[in-house]
């Protein structure tokens, strides 16, 4: 069978085989049912019971969902690819169930100009899974000057962030923000005051006081969230926060949301997973930045997803070479791998935890929530006749232990060793082409 | 005991062990030839990333006096200066067969990670801001020879906390042997949560003073009053400096105590310094048999050679 499975190469095309998935559970943004899924082409062509193909998947006991989004992925090309490549990270996000990543800008060099767009862009038309790209708000994300954010536009950018670092100048971030609001882009910050978390490697509490590391307050973070939701009041800019980790900035976006802002916001599975406790032993597998927080804020941001105040959960996939992760604490960069544990840690973090949430939840904020916030029209669609074949087929009951091999990433900052998870993708379809069969990569 | 890397891994009675010990190596050391071999054919390393003369030398001496071989690779000169990494370095040492690396590092928690590269023993002789243990061992052994047990003794840790290694393993150490602290500094000083420490914080130096067995001084570092940590060190002094009027109101028995170098004229005056009750320079002695203590929990073959005659310690006022 495998020799037909492999469905018509990229991009499109079709050579008239109908790959069936029979008996599986469809959820998507319209809602739950038993149906079997025909994808012909670079489309689902039907969809119902009892339905044939030439190719059929047996998938009873298992959901199938539009593709999963990832919209904070750093994929490291240009410029670190010894610790990822577009290949290496887009493979790891199929395998995860993505079929769509946004990579982040803070590459070397920036993804600040659309010469650098394009060769990104580029380099991901052999990826496993789509690749979109995030622009940099400030010429090399160095925030002191607008980068060509329209001719960035043009190429389909339609997010900016200087991720890596926020932009600090409340000036040029109310400039950003109505320039940006005129192309009808997304302005995205990573909040962070520099002033109160230069030379900080953690969270600034117990743990680090007893480790004697410098730690930053969430007030680092909430006074950006609340800066950033002000200038947006004031300019009408659609905001989206990534990577939001404190309770405090969890209550902000509510109440911001609440007053009708245009304002979104994404977490992490690290900041709805693990605590500052994890750096006991100055491990910097588990140095991000925002830092692992309290059992306060964890607790926070998973109620803050259960209740749709984040309506995205972003991977922050951040691969770094072991060399470099084995630096002193304080020396190490930051960031940890998730694209192909994110599902995972929804299920086991948010559905089995004391959030307590529906999959059909934790599928909309993994799928059709974040690429509705990225405007990725072909992803998170609903599964019917007519609409892009980008799917995911999930086991929910499986259940499997964390390794430390870091997967199909080129590197293995993986936090999670050793944890039983529940909930494993079995099979990923990336425009009609079955890109992970089984849990295996096909390319 | 594998590796001392912080005074949180040990218990009260490991603690009190060390301690007894240290007694004996005391004992050793005011022999006419101060030098055992209990651990002959052993090699003891070190490794300092960052100066420190004095506890260098004090390792070393210490490793000496039991008859180990002593190496000392020196980071400026070596290929550590050529950019090779710490687990490199540290294997390529542990590949010449060493018994134990003492460490120093600016970073906080670099001896823990040495430890899980390395089936050698690791002494942390400082890392950052997070624990100098041996320091804070040779403190409690300085503090029980003069007060007899640190059992119901109130204790001052006065000055910049948050940077302070010294503190972090003092506090430790110090409740541990069943002593309550006080911590004396501005807040900018503290670290900005104290959870895990039960221990008192007082604004006022003169306010703790009548009532502490011993005043504990720590090393101000001028810069940080341009860090805004204090306006400047002439105000940090005139508020927290043990100035003479200051050492005047501490109990008869009360120790000073620093754990060097002492910035004169800053947190101590220059005069306290020779105070009868400060007890610096005893401080730097009992460092060489705290640590011949520790070497030889560590290395040794779990008793020392038989000395002449066990001589009992006198208790200071």
């Amino acid at each position: 069978m495998s020799e037909v499975v492999r469905l018509p190469e990229r991009p499109g095309g079709d050579d008239g085989v109908d790959l069936l998935l029979r008996g599986g559970i469809v959820v998507d943004a319209t809602g739950e049912r038993q149906a079997d899924v025909v994808v012909r082409g670079r489309e689902v062509v039907a969809v119902g019971p009892d339905l044939s193909g030439d190719v059929e998947l047996d998938i009873r006991g298992c959901v199938v969902s539009p593709g999963l989004v990832d919209l904070h992925t750093h994929l490291r090309q240009p410029g670190r690819e010894e610790a990822e490549t577009i290949e290496s990270g887009s493979r790891a996000a199929a395998l995860g169930g993505y079929t769509a990543v946004l990579a982040m800008p803070n590459t070397t060099p920036a993804i600040d100009s659309a010469a650098v767009v394009r060769e990104v862009l580029e380099l991901g038309r052999a990826a496993c899974c789509d690749v979109h790209t995030a622009g940099a708000i400030t010429v090399d994300r160095a925030g002191e000057q607008l980068a060509p954010m329209a001719e960035m536009a043009a190429l389909g950018v339609t997010l900016f962030t200087d991720d890596g670092t926020g932009v600090q100048d409340d000036l040029l971030m109310r400039r950003a923000m109505e320039y940006g609001r005129g192309l009808d882009v997304t302005l995205a910050q990573h909040c962070e005051v520099a002033a109160l978390s230069a030379g900080t490697c953690m969270h600034e509490g117990e743990w680090s006081a007893r480790l004697g590391l410098p730690g930053q307050p969430a007030e680092a973070e909430e006074l950006m969230v609340m800066r950033d939701i002000a200038l947006a009041r004031l300019t009408g800019a659609r905001l989206h926060l990534l990577h939001m980790s404190t309770a405090g900035s969890v209550a902000m976006i509510a109440a911001a949301r609440a007053g009708g802002l245009a304002v979104t916001a994404e977490s992490a599975p690290h900041h709805f997973t693990l605590t500052d406790a994890c750096c006991a032993d100055y491990d910097a597998t588990f140095k991000v930045h925002p830092p692992l927080r309290g059992e306060r804020d964890v607790a926070a941001v998973a109620a803050g997803l259960a209740d749709n105040t984040i309506s995205a959960i972003a991977t922050d996939h951040a691969p770094h070479c072991p060399e470099d992760k084995e630096l002193p604490f304080d020396q190490a960069p930051p960031g940890m791998l998730g694209l192909e544990y994110a599902l995972a840690l929804a299920i086991t973090q948010l559905v089995d935890g004391p959030a307590g949430m529906s999959l059909a939840g934790v599928l909309a904020r993994l799928s059709w929530q974040p690429a509705a916030i990225a405007r990725m029209e072909r992803h998170g669609r609903p599964v019917a006749p007519g609409e892009p074949a980008n799917l995911c087929v999930i086991d929910p009951e499986a259940t499997w232990t964390i390794d430390a091999s870091g997967g199909a990433s080129r590197s293995r900052n993986v936090p999670y060793v050793g944890r039983e998870v529940r909930g494993k993708v079995r099979h990923t379809i990336c425009e009609g082409v079955l890109v992970v069969r089984d849990g295996e990569a096909q390319q | 005991m594998r590796h001392l890397l912080a005074i949180d891994d040990l218990s009260r009675d490991e603690l009190e062990e060390i301690l007894e010990l240290t007694d004996s190596m005391v004992e050793v050391s005011g022999r006419s030839i101060p030098k055992v071999p209990a651990l002959r054919g052993r090699t003891v390393v070190s490794l300092f990333y960052e100066d420190s003369t004095r506890t260098r030398l004090s390792f070393d001496s210490a490793a000496k006096r039991l008859s180990a071989d002593t190496m000392s690779f020196a980071v400026s000169s070596s290929s550590v200066s050529k950019g090779e990494s710490i687990r490199d370095t540290v294997e390529t040492i542990e590949a010449m067969g060493m018994d134990a690396i003492v460490v120093r590092h600016r970073s906080s928690g670099v001896p823990a990670q040495i430890a899980r590269w390395t089936d050698a023993s690791v002494v942390n002789a400082g890392d950052g801001w997070h624990q100098h243990p041996t320091q804070a061992l040779l403190d409690a052994y300085t503090i029980r020879r003069h007060l007899g047990s640190l059992e119901g003794r109130r204790i001052a840790i006065v000055g910049d906390v948050v940077h302070s290694r010294v503190a972090r393993s003092d506090i430790e150490a110090f409740t541990r042997l069943g002593a309550s602290v006080v911590l004396v500094a501005p807040p900018t000083l503290l670290p900005a949560d104290l959870s895990p420490w039960s221990v008192d914080v007082a604004e006022d130096l003169d306010s703790v003073l009548g009532e502490v067995d011993v005043c504990y001084l720590l090393r101000i570092q001028r810069e940080r009053a341009s860090e805004s940590l204090f306006p400047s060190v002439r105000e940090y002094t005139a508020r927290f400096g043990l100035s003479a009027a200051r050492a005047a109101r501490l109990g008869p028995h009360a120790l000073i105590m620093h754990p060097g170098p002492m910035n004169r004229g800053v947190e101590i005056a220059g005069d306290v310094a020779e105070h009868p009750n400060a007890v610096v320079t005893e401080q730097v002695a009992n460092g060489v048999a705290v640590r011949m203590a520790v070497l030889f929990l560590l290395l040794g073959p779990g008793r020392l050679d038989p000395a002449p005659q066990r001589t009992t310690v006198e208790v200071e006022a």
